[in-house]
């Protein structure tokens, strides 16, 4: 059986940017993947290339085995995209919108008119139906988004960044929303550039940076391949420099610790690697009390995506953010996004 | 409206469906399903005019205002002036019809360009649409449907005013002659809309565009009353071949598409003529958006 979406060595390239360098990824049927990576890391042109709304300079792209480049009219009716910025027009009411999808897509009427009672109860939106849309708040209009994505069954429903901008409670509607899409077979391709949406939703992820895909897999591969735990010791609250400098020169000095970084953002708290080991978190403590120092929190966790990104390209995520952040165009962006 | 308004976790499957449903594999003909889009998409403009009618409302008093006091500036012109006991405001009526069809038809990339600029385009681009140029059509048949409603208000008031009511035969050509113009000009107004890079640019270009062509035209003045230049420009000027038939048969109820309707520098130009040289710009129009339309659709 084909993978839903296969893409390979996709290249884009927009004047002398490179957006894409090298992609490469399949979706299997009935999972979500997530591409995950610092907003300018080209996951947005990837999915314009899928999309069929940018023409890829090189690379393969199917979707269910259909060729996007050649039969471009059929992949369309077997995607349901999601865009980043809600675009509704904001005179006609929920269900006229809807009607213009089913519309667009060739639903005949009474097919439409069931799919759009049923997508209007599944997320609840039936008593804002025949409310303009212009009345509705930025939840209301991320759910009325993702009921025109999926109202032709799509083989693939394909989200990017589906919470950015949106309140942290809308947020958990939109990803219970999406497990449950899950849990009927929907299969789902989300971007993000939040660790802990992918991490929550994803099954597999593919993590991309400056164009090329750096890491594949599912988020506990990729946390294995890191290797070590990671645990944090506060001293104090806020710990003197001095005395979190001795904690860490002990600390370095036992057997199963690999590294000790000190963090000023953090009242120069201890970020250690360790191999895991089931009393590392008593063997540190005893030895802090044994040297006459208190210790104010200590915590054990496993990596995280961002230590995989971190382990791949030597910055954080949240570092990458910044840098792109001074480095981007934001108009020159709207303007390659626009037909 | 609040957003936070949690929905209860919805017991509603979405994929699974134990009533499904019509059949959904029904093959439907790709005309059925152009019909279908073109259809739907028309109907999204209509919505938009009956939810926010300000641009029509204001689309029909204009040119009433035009005709009663552009009329009133020359009433005490000498009789005769622009022809056989002819008033001004008997003049006056085929240049406001025509003027008001081409303006409105310039402005119908508009709301293309806002659908472009809000990211509502890229909803169409995805959509399986059987011929991206359901989206054009679209545009066109509202903005023709729009120029009969105002040319009706106009004929209506003309009437009223004075300037009497040509026959059915006339009333049905003054409407051919405005869907010939209102097409070349909508196609004028896409193929810009796809060609600037946003709504201020495509502004600019219409208000450079609108009052120079009016004033190019026969629809204030006759050619008679212009330097030789300008008589030139505006027996160039499209607008100039819609007015004059227009205005012709309103005032020559014997007309035939021999009749000579404009008498430019280099010749007289007939009935047929003129409507000639509108359908040619029309497809002249249409043909040269073609590529630019299909380079932005592909």
């Amino acid at each position: 059986m084909a993978p839903t979406v296969l893409i390979e060595k996709l290249q884009k390239r927009y004047g002398s940017v490179e957006a894409v360098k090298d992609v490469s990824f399949e979706v299997e049927p009935g999972e979500i993947f997530g591409l995950l990576g610092p907003n300018g890391a080209g996951k947005t042109t990837t999915i314009r290339c899928l999309c069929t709304l940018a023409k890829p300079d090189a690379g393969k792209l199917e979707v269910s085995g259909i060729s996007v480049i050649n039969n471009p009219r059929a992949v369309r009716q077997r995607l349901g995209y999601v865009a980043q910025e809600v675009a509704l027009d904001k005179v006609l009411t929920g269900r006229e919108l809807l009607q213009l999808q089913a519309a667009l897509y060739h639903l005949p009427r009474n097919l439409a008119k069931q799919r759009i009672d049923r997508i209007l109860g599944v997320l609840g939106l039936q008593e804002y139906a025949d409310k303009k849309t212009g009345n509705y708040s930025g939840g209301l209009r991320k759910r009325l988004d993702l009921a025109c994505g999926l109202l032709h069954k799509p083989d693939v429903l394909v989200l990017d960044e589906p919470t950015v901008g949106l309140d942290i409670e809308t947020r958990v509607v939109v990803w219970d929303f999406l497990r449950q899409l899950r849990a009927e077979g929907t299969t789902v391709l989300i971007t993000s550039h939040y660790l802990e949406e992918i991490d929550a939703l994803a099954s597999r992820v593919a993590i991309i940076d400056r164009g090329v895909v750096i890491a594949q897999g599912t988020p506990s591969e990729l946390k294995d391949r890191v290797g070590g735990d990671r645990i944090t010791v506060r001293i104090r609250e806020f710990s003197p420099i001095e005395e979190a400098q001795k904690a860490k020169d002990m600390l370095e000095a036992m057997p199963f610790v690999q590294e000790v970084i000190i963090n000023p953002a953090q009242g120069n708290s201890l970020n250690l690697v360790v191999k895991p080991q089931s009393d590392a978190l008593i063997t540190i403590q005893q030895a802090l009390l044994d040297a006459d120092l208190p210790t104010f929190g200590i915590a054990q966790s496993r990596p995280s995506l961002d230590d995989v990104y971190l382990a791949a390209t030597g910055r954080t995520l949240v570092d990458a953010e910044l840098a792109a952040a001074g480095s981007r165009d934001p108009k020159a962006e709207r303007k390659q996004n626009m037909r | 409206m609040s957003g936070t308004v949690t929905p209860e976790k919805s017991a509603i499957s979405w994929q699974a469906s134990a009533v499904e449903e019509v059949d959904a594999s029904i093959t439907t003909r790709p005309i059925d399903d152009f019909f279908q889009e073109t259809l739907a998409l028309t109907r999204r403009l209509f919505i938009q005019l009956k939810r926010r009618p300000s641009t029509l409302i204001a689309g029909i008093i204009q040119p009433l205002m035009w005709l009663v006091l552009f009329g009133a500036l020359f009433q005490n012109a000498p009789q005769g002036l622009f022809g056989n006991n002819l008033s001004y405001g008997q003049f006056l009526g085929a240049g406001v019809i025509v003027f008001t069809a081409f303006a409105g038809a310039l402005n119908a990339g508009l709301p293309v360009m806002f659908d472009r600029e809000f990211g509502f385009l890229n909803r169409l681009l995805v959509a399986p649409l059987t011929s991206r140029f359901s989206i054009v059509i679209a545009s066109a048949i509202y903005i023709v449907t729009l120029s009969f409603i105002q040319t009706a208000v106009i004929v209506i008031a003309s009437a009223f005013l004075g300037a009497g009511l040509p026959g059915p035969l006339g009333l049905v050509t003054i409407g051919l002659i405005v869907f010939l113009l209102v097409l070349g000009v909508t196609g004028l107004s896409l193929g810009l809309t796809f060609a600037l890079p946003g709504h201020v640019e495509l502004i600019a270009v219409i208000f450079v565009t609108n009052l120079p062509l009016l004033f190019a035209s026969t629809a204030l003045a006759p050619l008679s009353f212009m330097p030789k230049w300008l008589q030139i420009v505006a027996s160039l000027n499209p607008l100039s071949y819609a007015i004059e038939p227009i205005r012709y048969l309103y005032l020559h109820s014997d007309w035939s598409l021999s009749s000579v309707v404009l008498q430019a520098p280099w010749g007289n130009i007939t009935f047929q003529g003129a409507l000639l040289v509108l359908i040619d710009f029309a497809a002249v129009v249409l043909l040269a958006i073609q590529p630019l339309l299909r380079r932005r659709f592909a």
